[in-house]
């Protein structure tokens, strides 16, 4: 009557499961496109993106422009490319940053139960939530200035009580597994045990976490940056682009498509992603598909 | 007159069969039990009577409840046959009620969906049945909600439910299995009383041979989706012509052979001396904290060295606490516990490394013991770190070998994962993690309990030639009493938190004289008693 | 269940307390010497003193902070620098646009998840799931602020049914009012509907898998009747806690949102507030929202405890 065993196979045909697995293929490829495209503009892209060409303002996508000018005649696609380089840094470094703290915190928030850290921690992350997550970003912003370091500290932040949180409450569970209790009765303490034992166990949890947090956070920088709150001018983001284009939507409506693609088509990746990763990593409902 | 017949059912998942050729048949006022292993099919076979099968399954063959064929009917009609004609009850009382309806609400539902009654009526209605299962509006209020009743309680709303239109059939999918074995009893006794009553059938399905021969009428015992024996009970377990029905038989019953040699001259491997552990409880309100909750009071019990203490009692009675305790894995309130004559305890940095390498555990889950991610070799080897040294490459490779060897599994597979050993040698392999330092004490907490019979047998005799050829002692903790029975030298009966009667394992079974030791006895269903009755308590129609 | 909500209150207090002194540090001390930071570089020093003895910046810091805090209660945010008005005044004219904004896209998005939800979960993996999941997906992904760019120019600027912005005001009528406030709850609404949708469907499809669904079905309830009847009401009590910070969500949404449809709420006034360095107006607005997500919470925290018979005893 007992459960089949939760992790048989684990890591054994991931690889033919993922192969198998259209939604993960999909965010994949549209994952590493993104990822491609913001690396590429370090080397090349088709123009410069902060060359102004006013001759050439508004253009709808020719052969010459692939998705067309904007209003300074700057070409769309390689402002994308370098947008894209924009909005993965922040994104990277945010979720970095939310992964580095919080999971520590959490980690020692789960072994010490009931201590006066965990609580600290609980209440902090209590707090964080409190402020709804675009005005924490607009406070800082307000008073630090704006900027993309800024808007990267903001979602940074924010991010931190996410990941504290998850590996708080995953690791709780695991501290009354058995197995961690065996390897207390082997004389380990504490530390030892979170870093041997619980952390390996997140780490499926935390790879899904972070890719919806890393598409969350492209989300935020863009809206930041519409605001005006995220990168500044010269370089572009996708954001501003699109700030830009609304003065000129019913004259240029081209301008405003691209940018929000991007975005839309960037976070969709990043989500089909994650939600394949956890098909692939869910027991539950790798037994349901067999 | 016939309230169940199934024949040639075959069924697969996907096109993983899961039955094959199927036949039973249960009469009016007839109790059929249905015994096997786990995987043997017992559940799907009553899955497939009440038609809830799993999304992928097909299935050929006849099923016919009460006369009528189900593979013929509707799903309209199978919904007005559940409940009316069937019903059933399940393993898990603890999940089986809706946590957000009162058990009055939910056995009136019953009533009516099938167009019985009333909302108001429905409720006098359940009332009513409540009262026939033992909890009558004035002990335990229909108004209640399922979180706010015992297990016991529970699993009597459940049945409730499942009499409430006195169906033809009930199937009791190891109803008693979550239970302790005083309230399994007691739902026995419920059982039988209300098949007699209402002369309904009932297929009963259990894992356990004692309850099924204690209770049924018919036996068909089931081995990997086939029936492979089937006739009336004492008849059956008289002849037993199937080699594997007399292989249940013989492990259910398996006394493991063991000479144990006691030293009873030199300081004991384990003294616990008046030992308390407390629990705080949530707060009654903002200003009145509630009195600690007492797991472990004042108990005092010595284990010495080669010996085998048995520690028994019903959930919630503190025995893992007190194991936990001993492990040094949560802080005692008052007491002292001594390993070899020194004191350990969790308080402080912790006990001594070197002294935590003396007692060693084996628990109950096979699954849960182990993580998934390391080999067998780190696995078994991870006690190594309470060495000083820990033993480098060859010496190493050898004490894992050896330790492996030891469990009756081979050096080869230290390299393996631990998901591919199956439940039986992953419990060779946590007693192979618990030996590898060579400690002079091991605690089993339920090891055995989530076995198979046929299992648990090798199991008890492995631990019985393993404590024999090193002088090991342990410490085995079970709810289960024939288990106990069969392992140790002496027993401890522990009740709420006390331990209530101490006493060599011969002079407990034999001569008990504490009534909680009594009662506890009385309710465990024996394979040999029920077999040497008098046929009484059959009914004959 | 009094207990365990006064328990959740004080703790919900302790948390606003909480964010009062990070607004108050991030307001006001951080900055240094907020008079210098709101009046700019160039500012005239005499005006820059005669700002500090108005703000009261030569006071002790904890006497200002309580100071706030006391006004605040009395419902006194002090006054704006740039506008010359109470501030209790501005925000009191922004809210009545920002919070039925708010609470209409949390209609729309509770409206269109709970349905499209719970037709998703009972037909688990069927054509009419899929097609619902695959739409959810698109829409988790797409930025409210596009979404928001999209509307206008189909509605407004292409079909004309809708103005491109503006608020004419409550005085103009209720239904005029609703009206301009359309556009910008779809868009706020559709991206927060589709993750509730799918947490509605997975959270459904969690329940349906519980056991005591599986003995509903053997009492003879069909498989709606048993989702309807036993698993639903289950499957709300986590969903509850999403609709909770949805509001967090849309309230921060919206700040965004009026941007793109020019509508005289709170967004627009923190951004020109911000523009014009008010930090008056700022932490004033902010810690109005923080309330705001504060309550919602005692709210969701209130509902969990009817929805859920186990809380009324006892809760961690």
């Amino acid at each position: 009557m007992s459960a089949p065993p939760a992790d048989r196979n684990a890591e054994g045909n991931f690889l033919g499961a993922a192969l198998r697995h259209p939604a993960f293929i999909a965010g994949l490829v549209l994952t590493l496109l993104f990822v491609g495209a913001a690396l590429l503009s370090y080397l090349w892209t088709p123009y410069d993106p902060t060359r102004l060409d006013i001759a050439a303002k508004l253009q709808t996508p020719t052969s010459g422009h692939w998705f067309g000018t904007d209003h300074f005649g700057r070409d769309i696609f390689s402002m994308l490319m370098v947008g894209a380089r924009v909005s993965i840094a922040v994104a990277i470094i945010a979720v970095g940053i939310g992964v580095s703290l919080g999971v520590p915190l959490g980690l020692y928030a789960a072994a010490h139960r009931g201590s006066l850290l965990d609580e600290v921690v609980m209440r902090g992350n209590d707090l964080i939530f409190a402020f709804p997550s675009l005005l924490l970003a607009i406070l800082i912003t307000a008073v630090f200035g704006p900027g993309a370091v800024n808007a990267i500290i903001a979602i940074g932040i924010f991010n931190i009580p996410v990941f504290a949180r998850l590996s708080r409450g995953a690791a709780l569970s695991l501290w009354t597994r058995e197995f961690v209790l065996a390897a207390r009765v082997a004389g380990k303490g504490r530390a030892r045990i979170s870093v041997e034992h619980i952390l390996p166990n997140l780490m499926n949890l935390l790879i899904v976490q972070g890719t919806i947090q890393f598409s969350l956070a492209v989300l935020a920088e863009a809206a930041l940056a519409y605001v005006g709150l995220g990168a500044q001018p010269p370089l572009p983001s996708w954001g501003r682009m699109l700030a830009d284009a609304q003065t000129f939507i019913s004259l240029a409506p081209h301008l405003a498509l691209f940018p929000g693609l991007a975005i839309v088509l960037t976070v969709l990746g990043l989500n089909l992603l994650g939600d394949g990763l956890r098909d692939l990593h869910d027991p539950r409902l790798r037994r349901a598909r067999t | 007159m016939s309230v169940l017949s199934v024949r040639n059912l075959d069924l697969k998942i996907g096109r993983i069969p899961i039955l094959e050729d199927v036949d039973l048949t249960l009469d009016a006022g007839h109790i059929l039990g249905i015994v096997g292993e786990s995987g043997s099919g017992k559940s799907m076979t009553a899955l497939a009577i009440m038609q809830l099968l799993p999304r992928a399954a097909r299935w050929t063959g006849t099923i016919e409840v009460a006369g009528n064929d189900v593979g013929a009917m509707s799903e309209r009609a199978l919904c007005t046959m559940r409940g009316r004609d069937v019903s059933m009850i399940f393993q898990e009382p603890m999940t089986a009620l809706n946590p957000v309806h009162t058990i009055g609400d939910q056995v009136a539902e019953v009533v009516r969906i099938h167009g019985e009654a009333g909302r108001r009526h429905a409720h006098a209605r359940a009332i009513e049945v409540l009262g026939r299962v033992g909890l009558p509006p004035d002990r335990v209020a229909p108004d209640r909600y399922p979180h706010e009743l015992s297990g016991g309680q529970r699993q009597r709303v459940a049945i409730a439910m499942a009499i409430a239109l006195r169906p033809k059939l009930l199937i009791a999918d190891e109803p008693t299995t979550a239970l302790d074995v005083t309230t399994q009893a007691q739902i026995l006794d419920l059982l039988r009383k209300l098949v007699r009553e209402d002369g309904m059938g009932m297929m009963f399905i259990t894992h356990d041979l004692a309850v099924v021969a204690g209770l049924a009428d018919e036996v068909a015992v089931m081995k990997k989706g086939r029936v492979v024996e089937t006739g009336p009970t004492r008849q059956l377990f008289r002849q037993m012509r199937h080699p594997y029905t007399r292989a249940l038989f013989t492990a259910s019953a398996h006394v493991p052979e063991r000479q144990p040699r006691i030293e009873t001259a030199a300081t004991p491997v384990l003294e616990v001396r008046d030992v308390v552990r407390d629990y705080p409880r949530p707060r009654k309100n903002l200003f009145q904290a509630q009195a600690p909750f007492r797991a472990v009071d004042h108990v005092s019990l010595t284990v010495r060295a080669g010996e085998n203490v048995g520690l028994v009692g019903e959930s919630g009675c503190g025995k893992s606490t007190l194991a936990r305790a001993i492990l040094a894995l949560e802080a005692v309130q008052a007491g002292e516990i001594h390993l070899n004559g020194k004191a350990f305890s969790s308080a402080g940095a912790g006990p001594d490394i070197r002294q935590r390498a003396a007692a060693q555990v084996v628990f109950q889950d096979p699954y849960g013991s182990f993580n998934p991610r390391h080999r067998v070799r780190r696995l078994v080897s991870e006690p190594f770190f309470l060495m000083p040294e820990s033993p480098q490459d060859a010496d190493r490779e050898r004490r894992i070998g050896k330790a492996l060897e030891d469990v009756g599994l081979t050096a080869g597979d230290a390299d393996k994962y631990i998901h591919e050993f199956s439940g039986g040698q992953r419990q060779r392999i946590a007693i192979a993690r618990a030996l590898i330092i060579e400690p002079s004490l091991i605690v089993l907490d339920e090891a055995v309990s989530a076995l198979d019979v046929s299992i648990r047998a090798q199991i008890l005799d492995l631990l019985a030639g393993l404590s024999d050829r090193l002088g090991l002692s342990y410490l085995f903790i079970s709810h289960d009493l024939t288990v106990v029975r069969a392992i140790t030298d002496r027993v401890l009966v522990m009740q709420a938190g006390r331990i209530v009667e101490d006493g060599s394992t011969e002079d407990i079974f034999h001569n008990p004289r504490h009534p909680y030791t009594r009662s506890l006895l009385a309710a465990t269903p024996s394979l040999a008693a029920a077999l040497d009755e008098p046929s009484g308590e059959t009914v004959e129609t | 269940m009094t207990l365990y909500l006064l328990r959740r209150l004080l703790s919900l207090s302790l948390t606003l307390l909480a964010a009062s002194i990070v607004v108050f540090l991030v307001t006001e001390i951080i900055p240094g010497d907020p008079a210098a930071f709101m009046m700019g570089i160039n500012a005239d020093p005499a005006a820059i003193a005669a700002l500090r003895s108005e703000l009261g910046l030569d006071q002790p810091v904890a006497f200002r902070y309580l100071n706030w805090i006391v006004g605040m209660l009395q419902g006194d945010f002090g006054q704006s620098y740039t506008y010359r008005v109470p501030v209790s005044e501005l925000v009191g004219d922004r809210i009545a646009v920002s919070l039925p904004l708010t609470l209409y896209a949390l209609a729309l998005s509770t409206l269109i998840a709970f349905p499209a939800g719970v037709f998703a979960a009972s037909r688990r993996n069927a054509p009419g799931d899929i097609a619902i999941m695959g739409v959810t997906q698109l829409g988790v992904a797409v930025p409210n602020f596009w979404f928001a760019m999209l509307l206008v120019l189909l509605f407004a600027i292409t079909l004309q049914w809708f103005s491109a912005g503006g608020f004419p005001g409550w005085d103009a009528g209720v239904l005029v009012a609703l009206k301009s406030l359309t556009l910008p709850a779809i868009a706020l609404a559709l991206p927060q509907a589709s993750i509730l949708a799918r947490v509605m469907r997975s959270s459904l499809l969690d329940t349906l898998d519980e056991d005591f669904v599986r003995t509903a079905r053997a009492k003879g309830l069909s498989r709606s009747q048993a989702l309807w009847g036993h698993a639903l009401r289950n499957a709300l009590i986590p969903v509850l806690t999403i609709v909770g910070l949805q509001f967090s969500f849309l309230l921060a949404g919206g700040i965004i949102i009026e941007n793109v449809f020019y509508l005289p709420g709170l967004g627009r006034l923190v951004f020109q507030a911000i523009s014009q360095r008010d930090l008056i107006v700022v932490r004033s607005v902010i810690i109005l929202l923080v309330f705001a997500v504060v309550a919602v919470t005692f709210l969701v925290d209130i509902a969990y405890a009817i929805a859920d018979p186990r809380l009324r005893r006892q809760r961690r």
